[in-house]
């Protein structure tokens, strides 16, 4: 079953429409690239995907499982199983990334109907991802994103992914300001987290990243709107003859 | 900060409006004549049984209060206070005289305790004085019998000391922990010696007016060389409509000794302006450590500002000895009206001052808060975070005076004032005075002004937080710096407190 279906989405910022008639469905247990130049709106993509306030539908819908996700608010959407990996991760000064793993981890299972996780039993939980993820404990001490570096960053997103567990994930740039071996550890811990009750969206400006995830399908968004959609080669095109084609 | 999500999780909880704490006891009480007079000042020292200096002290102290004025380079505004309007002594019948156990405690007032939500550490304790001699039920949850981690509590309803718990066990230490009223009696020498000896009886207005009328309030003397077995704790709370409540709190560590005190503070719910004008004395010996941390959600008024404490308080700490240190910890929530400086004096060379605060104010409240760090000795030093929270359309200030006077050589500060502005209605200000009259001192100041940001909250939403837990993570990560200096019977509930204020802050 299609997990997300976005027909005709219509969406901009202060009556600025930059969606203009998205179309894309995604299936569960595949991985979709979305690819594009600057100012395509990929970031507006994910945010109205998100629920950001200040992003409006104008026309289309978007359907998650069968139900309308733009009815939902944000924190709903994150319970009902959608994450977004920010492209630039916000820092929230003095609250540990420990506390807030733990207070979002709760939030979402209240907002499902599922009890809290005992404390022990969350420690447990993340220890367990951030070894596997060589995510090191005195960051999850630390404020969250708070003097962290693109990298870690980058890491910390990735491991509230693996805590959270959501069904769809969407990944804004996630390649942008990491270095070489910082991508591939980030695309590791995304690569260990496919399943086939999982989809993911990637959004990037550039084909490198998917040396390290590859896609199940890439679409070109350029101007507001999907205008290609291919497989896995369909990147490696772009890589050589670029935007320019798309951009006019 | 791991208590963030089962604060939360309590908060989401209480199923009540806004204040939870406004309720009223059906308590009979036996109040002093309306206004204040001589005739009132005699009524109070009478009841209370005083010996004839404490009532000339009070009476000297009203007459100075006739001929002073209450100060107005607050940045606060309220009507003028009427005080014949006033009651000035509320005690809850029956229980003048001191019940000797809880038995003898109107079990009204126990329930009210119950409703307060004392934490459960100092319930179990309150439960463990009806079964004196029984095994503690803290001792099954693995905590040793030295006292660590207990409470003793000090209750304050209305205006008599209605329970002393743990008092005979604090007493084989040589502690003494009783309502200033006993002290009076059974201690004269100690409060004639001490009492008045850091806020002065012509201090302020409010100072005045409360060596005048004090009901009561608790005294705390630590001897040489004792490190105070538990954690002492006292819970104001004012019940009684149109009373005024004059606290007044005398705490003295002799040499060597240690001693940590905490004060909360709830009121029920009132139309009425209530007036709380509190004196708190603290006097540290030589390598004496004293911390006092305070824990205040008086009801702060509703939306249109109407009622609410006005809340004018004199705290001032004396380091009186060689290495001596004083820390003063507050979490201000609550109150119409707060106007509040718990000071250091830094008299002995190498003593220490420490003030930490964080003070939130929503709807209409007005907060004028701070503190002063005096440098008198060699090489003393200070330490201020100070954390203003502003929602609604509230105004918080920040008022600090770091002074090094010119015996005060080598005098260091650090002061840090933080305000985070929630909304676009409320305002934030700081206004510190520095002065330094000795070249060597080095004094460091840093400000900084924030708002919660939209990102902030997209980022907490959509990891799965709402609104308000969100703002309340966010104000708990701010004020991280002062909620870990707090002891940790506190910490949960100043968690719990941030988060009930700010309730519809957003949106």
């Amino acid at each position: 079953m299609t997990m997300l279906e976005i027909n005709n989405l219509h969406a901009g910022v202060d009556g600025k429409e930059i969606l203009k008639g998205i179309e894309l469905s995604v299936p569960a247990g595949e991985v979709h690239a979305i690819m594009g130049p600057n100012g395509s709106g990929k970031s507006t993509l994910s945010y109205v995907l998100a629920g950001r306030d200040g992003y409006e539908v104008s026309e289309g819908s978007v359907s998650y499982n069968g139900a309308d996700l733009l009815a939902l608010s944000p924190e709903q959407r994150s319970a009902a199983g959608l994450f977004l990996a920010f492209q630039y991760p916000i820092e929230v000064p003095g609250v540990a990334t420990m506390t807030f793993l733990k207070t979002a981890l709760n939030a979402q299972r209240k907002g499902r109907g599922e009890d809290e996780l005992t404390t022990p039993a969350f420690m447990k939980l993340v220890r367990e991802k951030a070894r596997s993820l060589k995510f090191p404990d005195d960051m999850l001490r630390r404020s969250i994103n708070v003097g962290f570096s693109g990298g870690e960053k980058k890491r910390a997103e990735v491991l509230q992914m693996a805590v959270f567990e959501p069904a769809l994930c969407i990944l804004d740039e996630t390649d942008s300001g990491l270095d070489i071996d910082a991508l591939r550890v980030v695309a590791d811990g995304v690569n260990a987290l496919r399943e086939p009750a999982r989809a993911m969206v990637v959004i990037t400006h550039y084909q490198r990243l998917l040396d390290y995830i590859v896609p199940d399908r890439v679409h070109v968004l350029s101007h507001g709107r999907i205008v290609r959609s291919g497989g896995k080669e369909l990147a490696l095109e772009l890589e050589k003859s670029g935007y320019a084609a798309y951009a006019a | 900060m791991a208590a963030v999500g089962d604060t939360i999780k309590q908060v989401k909880g209480i199923d009540v409006d806004q204040y939870k704490y406004g309720f009223v006891t059906d308590i009979e009480s036996d109040k002093a004549p309306k206004g204040l007079s001589e005739e009132t000042v005699r009524f109070i020292s009478a009841r209370k049984n005083e010996p004839q200096w404490m009532l000339e002290w009070r009476l000297d102290a009203y007459r100075r209060w006739l001929d002073m004025k209450a100060p107005t380079w607050a940045r606060v505004d309220y009507p003028e206070i009427d005080f014949q309007e006033l009651y000035f002594f509320a005690a809850p019948k029956g229980l003048e005289e001191g019940p000797a156990s809880l038995d003898e405690v109107d079990p009204e007032l126990l329930r009210t305790y119950e409703k307060l939500g004392i934490p459960l550490k100092e319930q179990e304790i309150l439960a463990g004085v009806r079964r004196q001699g029984e095994p503690s039920k803290l001792d099954d949850a693995g905590l040793r019998d030295s006292g660590a981690g207990r409470v003793a509590v000090d209750a304050v309803f209305d205006s008599v000391s209605v329970i002393t718990t743990f008092k005979e066990e604090l007493a084989k230490s040589g502690v003494i922990f009783c309502p200033i009223s006993e002290a009076v009696q059974h201690h004269p020498d100690l409060v004639k010696a001490y009492m008045g000896s850091v806020v002065p009886v012509a201090d302020n207005y409010y100072a005045a007016l409360n060596s005048a009328v004090f009901s009561d309030g608790s005294f705390v003397y630590i001897p040489k060389g004792v490190r105070c077995p538990m954690e002492l704790s006292t819970y104001f709370r004012i019940n009684e409509q149109n009373t005024g409540q004059f606290e007044r709190t005398l705490i003295i560590a002799e040499e060597g000794s240690y001693v940590s005190y905490l004060e909360g503070c709830t009121a029920p719910q009132r139309d009425e302006n209530q007036l709380h004008a509190a004196v708190v004395e603290l006097i540290a010996g030589d390598d004496a450590e004293i911390k006092y941390s305070t824990v205040q959600n008086w009801y702060p008024g509703d939306a249109e500002g109407r009622g609410g404490i006005y809340n004018f308080v004199t705290k001032r700490g004396d380091c009186r000895g060689r290495n001596s240190k004083i820390s003063w910890t507050q979490v201000e929530t609550g109150s119409a009206i707060t106007w509040k400086y718990p000071s250091c004096i830094l008299r002995g060379d190498g003593s220490r001052g420490e003030f930490y605060s964080i003070a939130i104010s929503n709807g209409r409240q007005q907060v004028d808060s701070g503190t002063k760090m005096i440098h008198l000795g060699r090489n003393t030093a200070s330490r201020i975070i100070s954390k203003g929270i502003s929602a609604g359309r509230s105004s918080n200030a920040y008022r600090g005076l770091v002074r090094a006077n010119p015996s005060a050589h080598g005098a260091r500060n650090f002061t840090q004032c933080d305000s985070l502005l929630i909304g676009d209605k409320c305002s934030a200000h700081t206004v510190p005075y520095i002065e330094s009259k000795n070249p060597s001192a080095v004094f460091e100041h840093e400000a900084t002004t924030s708002k919660i940001s939209d990102d902030q909250m997209f980022y907490c939403r959509q990891r799965g937080i709402g609104e308000e837990e969100a703002v309340a993570l966010i104000v708990n990560g701010f004020c991280r710096d002062v909620l870990q200096q707090l002891p940790m019977e506190f910490a949960v509930e100043a968690q719990k407190l941030v988060a009930i204020s700010l309730e519809g802050s957003v949106g």
